[in-house]
Parts: C-alpha cells; sequence; structure tokens
C-alpha cells in the first residue's frame, strides 16, 4: 500500500496540478472590464454572478492575501434572516435560499446545515422584541416562532435555564438557521467564476484608485497599473481605508471580533444557541468542536491581536450556559475585523465616484450575506449602476438623508 | 490585562474604562447644514495611526483625553481636558426650533 502511494504521488498524472479547481497566475492584463478589489467570499461571489448572469467575464478580482484568507476565513459561519426590520429580513431571506442550492450550483460541497437557530430572551422588553421579529419573519416567508421554556428544554437538554441568574424566559426559534463551511463557499464561487473566464489574482494588492473627473478609471497595484470600466471595493476590515484611496470617508468604525474553538466532543448540540443579554453564542461544529462568538470588542482598533479580558467574559458566559464545559479545552483562539455602521446594516450601491461601487460596512452580519449580495451587487454593475431594489435601503446615502436602517437589536450578540 | 495610565487616578485595568470616541470639532447645530451634521455624527476617517480620542474612566466618573495609535493599540499619551478645551462649551438649543 505504502508503495502504491508513492508511486502515485511520483506519477505524472498526478492530479493536482491538471485537474486543479483553480488556474495557475495568470499576468495582469493592462485593462478590464469590472475590476473587483477583495478576493474574499463577496468580491469572487460578485465575479461569479457577473460571468454567469450577465456574460461579463473580461474581470479580475485583486486579493492582497489569498482567496477566502480574510475574514471569510474568520467569521463563524452562522447562516440566518431572522432580523428586525423588513428591509433586513427580505434580503438575508433571500440569501439564505440560495446558501441551499449552492453545493449543487457549484457541483461542490459547502457542508450546508440546517440546525436551526435558538436565541434567548432573559427579559420581557426582550420577549417583546422577538415576538415583532417572528411575525416580520413569517410576513416575508421565513420560519421564526417564539417558543417557551419547556419547547427550550426539548431542543436544547444540556442548557442551563438560569444562566447568571438570569433565567431564560423564552426563545426565539428560527428554523432557518443554518451553518456552512466558510471557506468552502468562497472556493466554490472562485472554481465557477474562474472557469467562466474571470481573473483571480491573489498576492496583488492595490495600492491607490485612479480617480479622473470623478470617474474610478482604474487601479495601481504592486504588480503594475490596470485601467477598467467599473471598481467595486468589496474589502471587509478595511472599507474605510480603501475608500480613502478613492477620496471619500465612509460611515464606518473598524473593531475587532474575537472568537475561539474548543476540543472536539460527542454531537449534544444541534441548534445554533445564542443569547444576546450574556453576548454570547455557540455552535457546535460537525467535527465536533463548539465555536464561540461573542460581540465585538469595546474600542475601534485595526488589530487581530486577542485579549485575556474578552477570553474570560466569553467563556464565563458559555460556560453559564452549558456549564459541563467549563473542562473543556480551547484549541484555538482569533480574531477578525468589523467594519460596524452606526445602524448595524450594511452599506451596498453606489459612492460619491462614479462607475466606483461599495460592498462595505459587513460588520458581524457578511458571511450570511456572500450570494444575495454577489448577485446584486453584479447586477448593479451589469446595469451600469442602476441599484437594484433590494439593495436600495443599504445605499451610504441614507446616512446623509437619516434613513438609517437599524438592525442593532437583531445582531446575534448585542455589542 | 492592558492598563490605562489614568491622568486622575493613576494605571488601572482597561476594563474600568470606557471609549467615548474621536475628539472632534462639534458644528454649530443651530446653524449648520444637515450634510455637515451627517458627516459630524457618521462619517470618521477611521484610519490606522494616532488618534485623539475621549476614555471614561467609569468608577470616578472622569472624563479624559487618550492619543492612541489604531494600528499597535499603544496608548502614548493621557491627559486632562483642560489641557485642550479652557473654556466651556455651550449646548444651547434654537429654543424656536425646539418648540415646534
Amino acid at each position: 500500500m505504502p508503495f502504491s502511494l508513492l508511486k502515485y504521488g511520483l506519477n505524472n498524472d498526478y492530479p493536482f496540478e491538471k485537474n486543479a479547481d483553480l488556474p495557475l497566475p495568470s499576468q495582469l492584463k493592462s485593462s478590464y472590464d469590472v475590476v473587483i478589489i477583495g478576493g474574499g467570499g463577496h468580491g469572487i461571489a460578485t465575479a461569479y454572478y457577473l460571468a454567469k448572469y450577465h456574460g461579463i467575464t473580461n474581470v479580475a478580482v485583486l486579493e492582497k492575501g489569498y482567496l477566502g484568507g480574510g475574514n471569510t476565513a474568520r467569521n463563524t459561519a452562522v447562516i440566518r434572516s431572522n432580523y428586525l426590520t423588513s428591509e433586513g429580513v427580505k434580503f438575508y431571506s433571500e440569501s439564505v435560499k440560495l446558501f441551499k442550492e449552492l453545493s449543487n450550483e457549484f457541483d461542490f460541497n459547502i457542508m450546508y446545515s440546517q440546525r436551526g437557530q435558538l436565541t434567548l430572551a432573559h427579559t420581557d422588553a426582550a420577549i417583546r422584541g422577538f415576538r415583532q421579529r417572528a411575525e416580520i419573519n413569517k410576513h416575508f416567508g421565513g420560519k421564526t416562532e417564539l417558543i417557551d421554556p419547556q419547547q427550550i428544554k426539548e431542543l436544547v437538554p444540556m442548557l442551563n435555564m438560569n444562566p447568571a441568574d438570569m433565567p431564560v424566559l423564552a426563545g426565539l426559534w428560527h428554523m432557518d438557521g443554518a451553518t456552512a463551511r466558510h471557506d468552502a463557499v468562497a472556493w466554490g464561487y472562485a472554481k465557477g467564476a474562474t472557469s467562466r473566464g474571470v481573473e483571480l489574482h491573489q498576492l496583488t494588492e492595490v495600492t491607490d484608485v485612479i480617480v479622473e473627473n470623478g470617474k474610478a478609471t482604474g487601479v495601481n497595484t504592486n504588480r503594475g497599473k490596470i485601467s477598467c470600466g467599473s471598481v467595486i471595493q468589496a474589502v471587509s476590515g478595511h472599507s474605510s481605508l480603501v475608500a480613502a484611496m478613492a477620496g471619500f470617508k465612509m460611515p464606518i468604525t473598524t473593531y475587532p471580533l474575537q472568537a475561539m474553538v474548543t476540543q472536539p466532543v460527542k454531537p449534544f448540540l444541534n441548534p445554533l444557541v445564542s443569547s444576546p443579554a450574556l453576548h454570547c453564542y455557540v455552535q457546535q461544529t460537525g467535527r465536533g468542536e463548539l465555536v464561540f462568538g461573542g460581540g465585538s470588542d469595546p474600542y475601534p482598533l485595526y488589530s487581530t491581536r486577542s485579549t485575556m479580558d474578552l477570553k474570560e467574559s466569553l467563556l464565563a458566559h458559555a460556560v453559564e450556559l452549558f456549564p459541563f464545559m467549563a473542562n473543556m479545552r480551547l484549541m484555538r483562539q482569533w480574531a477578525g475585523l468589523t467594519d460596524m455602521t452606526s445602524d448595524y446594516s450594511p452599506i451596498m450601491g453606489l459612492s460619491p465616484v462614479d462607475n466606483y461601487y461599495l460592498d462595505a460596512g459587513w460588520g458581524t452580519w457578511g458571511f450570511k450575506a456572500t450570494p444575495i449580495c454577489g448577485q446584486k451587487m453584479a447586477e448593479l454593475v451589469a446595469n451600469g449602476g442602476k441599484v437594484p431594489e433590494l439593495i436600495k435601503p443599504f445605499a451610504m446615502d441614507r446616512f446623509n438623508s437619516f434613513r438609517q436602517v437599524n438592525e442593532m437589536g437583531a445582531t446575534a450578540a448585542s455589542h | 490585562m492592558k492598563i490605562i495610565n489614568c491622568p486622575l487616578n493613576g494605571p488601572r485595568n482597561i476594563s474600568e474604562f470606557v471609549h467615548g470616541g474621536e475628539v472632534r470639532q462639534m458644528p454649530d447645530p443651530n446653524n449648520c447644514s444637515d450634510q455637515q451634521w451627517a458627516e459630524y455624527v457618521f462619517y470618521s476617517d477611521n484610519t490606522i495611526g494616532v488618534i485623539t480620542e475621549w476614555w471614561l474612566h467609569a468608577p470616578s466618573g472622569y472624563w479624559f483625553i487618550a492619543q492612541r495609535h489604531t494600528g499597535s493599540d499603544e496608548i502614548l499619551k493621557t491627559y486632562d481636558p483642560s489641557e485642550q478645551f479652557n473654556q466651556r462649551v455651550e449646548f444651547t438649543i434654537n429654543t424656536k426650533e425646539a418648540t415646534v
């Protein structure tokens, strides 16, 4: 057996290069129809839908690191649509629908797993909020309902119903809640986009955006200048910095968000459980590890360092929810950068610069929007800047006209 | 645990402090345009570099100013706001507009 393995490895037909899902790197061309800054889930999804639905394949996705290596790989892979505003619920519901079909569409397993998401209420005020969210969700075709403590016990028998002396009074049970492998989403989109002719250039950093007479005409990169018809910025965690290259400010503040994962244990937790009052959400991965996340850090910073304070507070709350976890070991800890807007909704659409489109402000809600955001950003660019109805409420301009889309109460962990 | 040197209480644990946002010039709410006000409350450079910002030492209710690097998280300097604000800032409301 070992010999056959060795033979296979040394064989000329060793399938790595020939059948690779992604083509080998190529030279940068001097001009593209569309340049997408950022090769994460959002950027590559936009490229995919541009090629698939709009026949635009002369597209370059420029990524300063590697494919999906930024916040696409740092989120906690939660998919849900139980938001608060009708704008938000409509938008995320479309995303959930697309996620369900992605594995088939890519012919590549994104490990989509629908488990349901349970949010816990510890106060009467939270129950009122949940009732409103359940009704809005149902109105737009989602499966969300308010459940009582008995139903919660049946769903999650291991849950402590009195964590930190804050009894669990009710739950918002969102049956559409799911998880998927976040890297695989980026890989699936990349495979589909590059096979249609899109170029993905990794290790290619945009150093400046060329704006002439209020119009974006190209970008400078560490590999030379590129001219292009339009530019999309899809750089979670660095939105303000890239926008500054194009010459405008954004209504964004960047905070780190820390998450962590334990050693694997036997499956015991099917739904994703979150408690906004305890600033904590927990889920068990397919490998049996428990993933924890909380709110963003308490002050702005461009660093993915970890802090003892956050570990202590987050884990103290997690252990309150599931006391038996007190003896488990942490395996990994990491942080991502969250571009927070003041209304906790994203920014999609036009910018103050012509032909320069924004896909930004994704705070802690970016991964779950990947498919629908890609699809709508592609539509926006293909139609020469005509903003699709679904993403109109999320224009950056809403901050100038004071028409925010307030999702503050609907983030998984309140911040 | 990160330590902040409070100008009033000396070096204390960062968990005792609350971040209060960047120190910036407030436009006159009675006379500025909506655009200027939006600019003031929502938009920011959000850059990597040394910024001047408000912090509150919560147990003593004391506000002060710190200079901090948003990339390295290094706190370079903390000082009493009187160094920068030497006269009272009035928040007068245009009563005519407020009663409409």
